[in-house]
C-alpha cells in the first residue's frame, strides 16, 4: 500500500537500495499498464481462445456478411427464370457452369436464391428475438424488481404463455394476424417472451439477495435505483446468452412458418423455408433442392447455437475451465 | 478517547431487542433474545460472540435491514431519540447512509462488480447530500483521498476487481462515512482481510469515527480487534448478552466462564511450540434455551446445577456487577481461575 520508507542506508548499501527502487518502479509501471480488465474483455478474451466459440462466430461472421451484400454477392437475378425452358416434369437441370447449385423448378438459380434468401432469416431472427427479448425484460424486471402481488402476476401470465408449445403459439399467432413478414416476426417474438421473462426474473432474485444490493440499502439508496442500477446490471449476462441461442430459434422457427405457408405472402422472393417448402414436390427428381436451403438453415443455426453456448461459459464464472 | 465514561446522551439505543425469525412449519427461532446497549457520541462498543450468537441479527435489526416476512423484531430502537422499530421504509431509508451506516464482512461481494467505484461513491452523495456531476465527482476524490486510497481519480474509473481487498473495504468505509453519519456499524470489517492490511482498517475507523464524534458498533469475533479499538465490550451468547464490561476490565478480569474461554483460546506467542490449544468445548449448537436455564451451561466447566431453572426456580438474569460491569452467571470466574489459565 505504502511506499517502504526506509531511511536511506550508508554508501555501499545506499547503492544497492538504488537497484531495489529502480525494480520496484518498473513492477510498478508494467502492473499500471496492465492494470485490470473489465468483465466483458475478460470475457472476449476467454472466448478467443475457445475453439467452439471461433467455429461459431466465423459461421455467424459469414452468414452476416453474405446477408448483408447479398446483392452484390449473387452471381444472378434470384427471380430470373433463366432456365425455364430446361425445366420438364420430371427433370430438373442439375449445376452446370453459371449455375453451380442448378436450378429450382422454376428456372431460378438456386445459389442466388439461397444468397438474397439469407437477408430473410437475418431480419426475422433479429427483430423477433430483439421485440422477444425486449417484451420479456419489461416482465422479468416488473417481476424481479417489484415482486410480491406483481411477481405472481406476471410469472402465471408467462406461465400461461410457456404451457403453450412454441410452434403451436407461433402458428395461432400468425394465422391471428395474417401471413406477413409482420406478424411472422410478433409470432416468433411471442414465444420467446417466457423464456426471457423467467431468465430475468430469476437472475435478478438471485441479485437481490446479494451482499451489494443490501449494502446498497444500508446507504439508503432508492429501491428503484438499487433494481435498475446494481440489480438489473449484473442479472443481465444469461439473458445475452439467451438472445444468441434464441436467435437460432427464432431462424428454424421462421423457416418453419413459412415452410408452413404461413410467411411473406410474395411466394417468389427467396427464403429458406419457403424454398424448403417448394422442393417438396420435386424431392423425387432433384432432393439437392430440399438440401441445400436445409443445410443452410441448420448451419447458421449451429452457429449461432456454438457462440452462445460458449458466451455462456465464458461470461460465467462457474463455468470457467 | 479512553475508556473513562462520560455521561453523555447515546447516539444509539437499543432496548430488549428481540428477533424471532419464523418458518413455515418450523419452530420459531429467537436469534436475538432481549438485547439492550448503548452507544454514547464517540463511543466504540464491541458486539461479541462466536458465529450464530445473534450479533449480526442485531446490527440488521438496528439499521431495518431484516426482511420483512417471516421476520418479528419488538423491543425498541432509538437513533438520537427517534424510535426506528417500525419506522417508514421512507423514513428508514433516509436514515440510512446519512444518520447510520453500516460496513459489512466482505468487501468484495458487498460492492457491485459490474459498476465503477466512482458511481457507487457517488450515488450515496446524491441520495443524501443531492450532489451531482462534478460537484459529486470532487467529493468523491475527496472521500476516497481521506481513507488513504492513492490516485484516488483513476480509482473512480475503475471496478471493484481491480482493486485490493484492503483498498475495497477503504472504499466501502467512505461510502459509509460519506454524509459524517452519527452512527456506524462495522460487521466484522476485517475478517475477510489479510493480518496487516486488518491493522491498517482497525486504525483508519479509529481516526476517522471517533475524530468526528460518531459512535461506532464494532461487531466482531475477534478480541484483537476488541482489545485495539472499543472502549466498552458486550459479549453475546445464544442471543443474549452475558457479560459487559470496559475493555480493559474484560481483558484484565473476565467474570463469565464463556468469555475467559474466548480470552484464553485465542493462541499465543509466548506459549512454547508444542502446547495445545485451549478451545471452548462443543459448538455454538450445543445450547439449551434460556427458558431451561443458561444457555452456556452445558459447555461450561464450571457450571453447577443451579445454573438450570427446574433447580434454582429462576432464570439467569444480566445483573451489575460492580463499577460498570454487568455480568449473567452464577458461578464467575474469581481472581485464582482468571489468572490460572482456562479452567480444566
Amino acid at each position: 500500500m505504502s511506499a517502504p520508507t526506509a531511511a536511506p542506508a550508508a554508501a555501499p548499501g545506499g547503492r544497492r537500495r538504488e537497484k531495489i527502487d529502480e525494480l520496484a518502479a518498473r513492477a510498478g509501471a508494467l502492473s499500471a499498464g496492465a492494470g485490470g480488465e473489465s468483465l466483458f474483455r475478460s470475457a472476449v478474451r476467454r472466448l478467443r481462445r475457445d475453439p467452439v466459440a471461433i467455429i461459431g462466430a466465423v459461421i455467424v461472421v459469414v452468414f452476416l456478411v453474405v446477408a448483408i451484400l447479398a446483392p452484390f454477392l449473387a452471381p444472378r437475378d434470384p427471380y430470373a427464370q433463366t432456365l425455364l425452358s430446361e425445366v420438364r416434369q420430371g427433370s430438373i437441370p442439375g449445376a452446370r457452369e453459371g449455375f453451380p447449385l442448378g436450378v429450382d423448378q422454376l428456372g431460378r438459380d438456386v445459389l442466388s436464391r439461397l444468397i438474397v434468401g439469407s437477408r430473410q432469416s437475418l431480419v426475422i431472427g433479429v427483430v423477433s428475438t430483439v421485440l422477444g427479448a425486449a417484451v420479456g425484460m419489461v416482465l422479468g424486471i416488473l417481476a424481479g424488481g417489484l415482486g410480491g402481488r406483481v411477481d405472481t402476476i406476471v410469472m402465471r401470465f408467462v406461465d400461461i404463455l410457456l404451457s403453450i408449445p412454441g410452434l403451436l403459439m407461433a402458428i395461432s399467432v400468425s394465422v391471428l394476424l395474417g401471413a406477413n413478414q409482420l406478424s411472422l416476426m410478433i409470432a416468433i417474438a411471442v414465444t420467446q417472451v417466457p423464456v426471457f421473462a423467467r431468465l430475468l426474473r430469476g437472475s435478478m432474485l438471485v441479485q437481490r439477495d446479494s451482499d451489494y444490493a443490501l449494502a446498497a440499502r444500508a446507504l439508503g439508496v432508492k429501491r428503484r435505483k438499487i433494481v435498475l442500477g446494481h440489480v438489473l446490471p449484473n442479472s443481465l449476462s444469461p439473458v445475452i446468452v439467451q438472445a444468441t441461442l434464441s436467435l437460432a430459434t427464432a431462424i428454424i422457427e421462421a423457416a418453419a412458418l413459412s415452410f408452413l405457408g404461413l410467411g411473406d405472402p410474395d411466394i417468389s422472393r427467396p427464403e429458406w423455408g419457403a424454398m424448403l417448402a417448394s422442393a417438396q414436390s420435386v424431392l423425387s427428381v432433384r432432393p439437392e433442392l430440399a438440401v441445400y436451403p436445409a443445410l443452410c438453415i441448420i448451419v447458421v443455426a449451429l452457429g449461432f447455437t456454438l457462440l452462445g453456448e460458449s458466451l455462456r461459459e465464458a461470461l460465467d464464472p462457474k463455468f470457467r475451465r | 478517547m479512553s475508556g473513562v465514561q462520560v455521561p453523555q446522551t447515546p447516539v444509539l439505543e437499543v432496548e430488549d431487542l428481540r428477533v424471532r425469525f419464523q418458518r413455515r412449519g418450523e419452530p420459531a427461532t429467537l436469534a436475538v433474545d432481549g438485547v439492550s446497549f448503548a452507544v454514547a457520541p464517540g463511543e466504540t462498543v464491541g458486539l461479541v460472540g462466536e458465529s450464530g450468537c445473534g450479533k449480526s441479527v442485531t446490527s440488521l435489526a438496528t439499521m431495518g435491514l431484516l426482511p420483512k416476512r417471516g421476520v418479528q423484531v419488538s423491543g425498541s430502537v432509538r437513533l438520537d431519540g427517534q424510535e426506528l422499530l417500525g419506522a417508514g421504509d421512507r423514513t428508514l431509508r433516509r436514515l440510512r447512509g446519512k444518520d447510520m451506516a453500516m460496513v459489512f464482512q466482505d468487501p468484495l461481494s458487498s460492492l457491485n462488480p459490474t459498476v465503477t467505484i466512482g458511481v457507487q461513491v457517488t450515488e450515496v452523495l446524491a441520495a443524501h447530500r443531492g450532489m451531482k456531476g462534478d460537484a459529486a465527482r470532487t467529493e468523491a476524490v475527496d472521500l476516497l483521498d481521506r481513507v488513504g486510497i492513492p490516485d484516488p481519480r483513476r480509482r473512480l474509473g475503475e471496478y471493484p476487481h481491480q482493486l485490493s481487498g484492503g483498498m475495497r473495504q477503504r472504499a466501502l468505509i467512505a461510502m459509509a462515512l460519506a454524509c459524517s453519519p452519527r452512527l456506524l456499524i462495522a460487521d466484522e470489517p476485517t475478517t475477510a482481510l489479510d493480518v496487516t492490511i486488518q491493522a491498517q482498517i482497525l486504525e483508519l475507523l479509529r481516526d476517522l469515527v471517533q475524530g468526528s464524534g460518531t459512535a461506532l458498533v464494532m461487531i466482531t469475533h475477534d478480541l484483537g480487534v476488541v482489545a485495539g479499538l472499543c472502549d466498552r465490550v458486550h459479549v453475546m451468547y445464544a442471543g443474549r448478552i452475558i457479560e459487559t464490561a470496559e475493555r480493559r476490565d474484560l481483558f484484565a478480569r473476565p467474570r463469565h466462564p464463556y468469555t475467559g474461554g474466548l480470552l484464553h483460546s485465542v493462541p499465543r506467542l509466548d506459549s512454547g511450540r508444542g502446547t495445545p490449544l485451549t478451545p471452548i468445548r462443543g459448538s455454538a449448537r450445543d445450547t439449551i434455551p434460556w427458558a431451561q436455564g443458561c444457555a452456556f451451561a452445558p459447555r461450561c466447566d464450571v457450571a453447577e446445577d443451579d445454573c438450570l431453572v427446574e433447580v434454582s426456580g429462576s432464570e439467569v438474569e444480566l445483573v451489575p456487577d460492580g463499577g460498570t460491569r454487568e455480568l449473567r452467571c452464577r458461578h464467575p470466574l474469581t481472581p485464582a481461575t482468571q489468572t490460572a489459565g482456562a479452567p480444566s
